[in-house]
């Protein structure tokens, strides 16, 4: 005798994400803002808005399947942002120099991380902590602990203004015909680049099978080490983007940008349905997780529930989330 | 009439639109052995932990004393006087022995607050002691990590009867201890059932079910087949029952491989030192040597510690370029470093522990079967998944591996085919010379006869195997010949006329031979 359809459907990790963010939908056209919620604009929004979230839970995917975390990716968005709105801004660099630069930079940070992690064996908690802090810092010693903007201070104390380099507009615009945001083409970008490494790369397998057991891998010639150290050098990657994103949205380097957003991938990755142990999951899992806290956001913010309430029912919307999707999982 | 203790009445179960279990009934008197037997996959282990309150949803009843029970979780069943003693045992590495003992039942001081730590350490040492075990108070208070395997499965009997269990389920008890813990954990068994304590005991080894079973239950394919005391049910009847044939008679001596010339030389090994894995101990392999052709199985017979696993890790570069000597593969020089690199030269290991090292539980069977050679099935880093189902379903239709589909986590196979996943792994890297260690460790008779067959069909295509086990038989059986280990040194070798339980034996516990090891 097999089990009813739904039973073995509600076995499959997807489906269990998809049923969070079917609930989350629900609570939205429950709790429409007066048909706010049934506007596309609002949509639209909020995938612009969940981007640069969306584009850290990548990295934080790819890391977390490797049995690992990473906690330094809000501080290298504000690392990125201040480095990338100073060489735009106040060094006046070409946009593609810049980016390379910025992009180097938030790599760099991550494979320090990795370092720690892979080559000293520093629990990856503990690793990502520490860079976390150290990163920020940077950040803060980089900018003078000032917001870098377009106003530029004369020696003489009055501001000058700089023009907005054309790559901040080119970054934070919508296209075909103001439907799609370009970040939100970014963190689509990033999500098809993750699934190719999890799905289609040998490195991919690495991943997996280094967070399913790392002893039975390393006696399998998986480079181990080296596997690590890329995880967190593309999450440090995927950090620098998602910085570059934030500083054309916000058109500065902001030195406390980023600050939580580890936090938010975390939740996004685990209420996808990413097992933090390791070794299970996938990057559709975290796209459906970005969905679900992108809806809960709006849903919240167009229905103008204060702040201290929004955080409260966030937190407890996310237990909810979660639990739906343990259910059959008994 | 001795009372009845225990009986399980139309036990069924189903794991997603899998079923395991269908209509098992069984009980247990007091101061009876009963014999739970069957190939692995047969539902024995499931039958266990829905017994054990692991398993909470099943149809069926349990009857304890004639009063219908259902547990809600582990800690239930403990309380009713139910101990199970696992195949993986369930101690907590970091903590000490003392605390393992008293683990989920800590005795409590002042309202139950306070951890009473003098009174736990007084018990947990009486205990030791009604046991015969020699820890002095002080290695009570060291973590269980600190001590070998075999001891540790001792602690978990220990941990049992500090539950004032009258129930105990054995699963596998002695498939990692010594011949002298083997002989110490019978004479516990004796003195449990003399206190009336019932014992449920799953076993795959035909010595140990007629040296200790008063009745024998059979299970094959989640159902029940039949029950019989021990006398009434010959080796002949329970074979028959368990896999429901004969078994095929087993081959004779293996004609002599490849002969003693050089010319087919695949290994050779002189003067291998292999560092101890903990600091400031003496070398785990101080002087190996050895030369195996192309076609042989070559078996390292040792008691538990004498570094049979330690030559095979560091021969496989497990431990990194750590060892001195020299190696020759295929007549060049050869450096253990990496396992990586030695699967590349054709040398591969499995370990005796395929939960441990040798599988990754939530991957797919086609995924594991892969990993050890994913840069054939992924030329420029892509994977090809058509070449890489070929590979895979090649190897599970030649090992004759039973599963659904090889989308199938490997986790959810039972442990002879999860074994022969593993050794599928390791087939697909194409070895010259493969490192086996316990091959058939917690494997049914029926898997543990095919992996036999398979490795005289390797062999004779050429490759070459050395064989790590703790079962002599096993090793008499399918080794050309047989070196034993002591301490690190090989103490004899044996060509395949010569050898007999006995002199191995002897030669493997040195020339100095005692009889008893020490345990800790």
């Amino acid at each position: 005798m097999r089990p009813p359809v739904a039973r073995r459907w509600l076995a499959t990790p997807s489906f269990r994400a998809l049923l969070a963010l079917a609930f989350v939908v629900v609570l939205g056209c429950v709790f429409n803002a007066d048909g706010a919620f049934f506007h596309w604009s609002t949509h639209r929004d909020m995938l612009r808005q969940v981007s640069v979230y969306g584009i850290l839970a990548c990295g934080m995917t790819l890391v977390i399947i490797s049995g690992g975390i990473d906690l330094s990716v809000g501080s290298v968005v504000g690392l990125c942002a201040v480095l990338f709105a100073r060489q735009t801004l106040h060094q006046g660099e070409s946009a593609a120099v810049a980016l390379g630069l910025v992009i180097a930079a938030g790599t760099a940070i991550g494979l320090a991380s990795g370092t720690l992690v892979a080559r000293f064996r520093v629990q990856p908690f503990v690793a990502t902590l520490a860079m976390m802090v150290f990163a920020r810092g940077l950040a803060k010693w980089i900018s003078g602990g000032q917001k870098i903007s377009q106003a530029i201070q004369q020696p003489d104390g009055s501001f000058a203004y700089e023009d907005l380099p054309a790559i901040f507009q080119r970054i934070d615009r919508r296209i075909l015909w103001g439907n799609l945001s370009v970040v939100t083409l970014v963190f689509l970008g990033c999500v098809l680049v993750s699934w190719v490494v999890l799905a289609k790369l040998r490195y991919g397998r690495y991943l997996y099978a280094t967070g399913g057991n790392e002893e039975a891998a390393r006696l399998s010639g998986v480079p181990i080490a080296r596997t690590k150290l890329l995880a967190y050098g593309l999450s440090g990657l995927f950090g620098a983007v998602a910085g570059i994103c934030q500083a054309a949205q916000e058109q500065q380097g902001d030195p406390e940008a980023g600050s939580t957003y580890e936090l938010t991938a975390i939740a996004i990755a685990v209420i996808g349905g990413n097992n933090l142990m390791g070794g299970r999951g996938g990057i559709g899992l975290t796209l459906l997780g970005a969905l679900t806290i992108g809806y809960l956001e709006k849903i919240l913010s167009i229905n103008a529930v204060g702040e201290s309430s929004r955080l409260m029912l966030t937190g407890a919307i996310i237990v909810a989330a979660v639990l739906l999707q343990r259910r059959g999982n008994a | 009439m001795p009372a009845r203790l225990l009986a399980l009445r139309q036990i069924g179960k189903l794991f997603g639109s899998n079923r395991v279990l269908e209509g098992v009934s069984l009980d247990l008197n007091e101061g009876e052995v009963h014999i739970l037997a069957g190939e692995n996959g047969a539902g024995k282990s499931t039958l266990i932990k829905i017994l054990a309150g692991i398993h909470t949803e099943y149809e069926g009843a349990i009857e304890l004393r004639g009063r219908p029970v259902r547990f809600a979780g582990p800690r239930d069943a403990n309380r009713a006087g139910i101990s199970v003693i696992h195949q993986e045992l369930s101690l907590i590495d970091a903590m000490s022995l003392v605390d393992n003992i008293h683990l989920g039942r800590e005795s409590a001081l002042h309202g139950g607050l306070w951890l009473d730590r003098k009174g736990q350490a007084g018990r947990a040492l009486e205990l030791c002691r009604q046991l015969d075990l020699d820890f002095t108070a002080a290695d009570l208070a060291r973590p269980v990590e600190q001590f070998p395997l075999s001891t540790k499965n001792l602690i978990e009997i220990a941990k049992a009867l500090a539950f004032d269990a009258r129930i105990l389920v054995m699963d596998e008890p002695t498939s990692a201890l010594s011949r002298a813990e083997v002989e110490r954990l019978f004479a516990l068994v004796d003195a449990l059932k003399r206190r009336g304590c019932g014992i449920l005991y799953i076993t795959h080894k035909m010595d140990e079910i007629y040296q200790l079973a008063d009745r024998i239950t059979v299970l094959r394919d989640g159902r029940w087949v039949g029950t019989a005391p021990a006398a009434e049910c010959p080796e002949s009847r329970l074979i028959q029952w368990m896999i429901g044939r004969d078994l095929a008679p087993q081959s004779g001596p293996r004609p002599d491989a490849a002969g003693g010339g050089t010319a087919g030389r695949v290994l050779e090994v002189r003067g291998l030192r292999v560092p101890h894995p903990l600091p400031g101990r003496p070398p785990a392999i101080s002087d190996f040597s050895i030369a195996v052709n192309a076609g042989e199985i070559v078996g390292i017979a040792g008691l538990q510690g004498s570094g049979g696993a330690e030559l095979f890790q560091g021969l496989f570069g497990a431990y990194g370029a750590v060892c001195g000597g020299s190696v020759r593969m295929d007549g060049s020089p050869f450096r253990p470093e990496s396992p990586a690199r030695s699967i590349r030269r054709g040398l591969s290991y499995l370990t005796a522990d395929r939960k441990a090292s040798g599988l990754v539980p939530a991957m797919s069977v086609e995924h594991n079967v892969t990993l050890a050679s994913l840069s054939r099935v992924s030329p420029g880093g892509v994977l090809r998944p058509g070449r890489e189902r070929a590979g895979a379903a090649r190897q599970v239709e030649a090992l004759g591996i039973r599963l659904a589909s090889l989308e199938q986590a490997v986790g959810t196979l039972s442990g002879g085919n999860q074994q022969k996943v593993v050794l599928a792994k390791w087939l697909e890297t194409l070895p010259k010379v493969l490192l086996l260690e316990e091959p058939t460790r917690g494997v049914d008779i029926g898997s543990k006869s095919e992996i036999h067959s398979l490795m005289r069909q390797w062999t004779s295509a050429g490759m070459a195997i050395l064989l790590i086990s703790s079962e002599l038989p096993e090793l008499l059986l399918l080794s050309d010949r047989i070196l034993a280990l002591h301490r690190g040194a090989v103490t004899a070798e044996f060509a395949r006329g010569e050898a007999t339980p006995e002199r191995i034996l002897a030669a493997a516990m040195g020339s100095a031979a005692r009889a008893s090891e020490g345990c800790a």
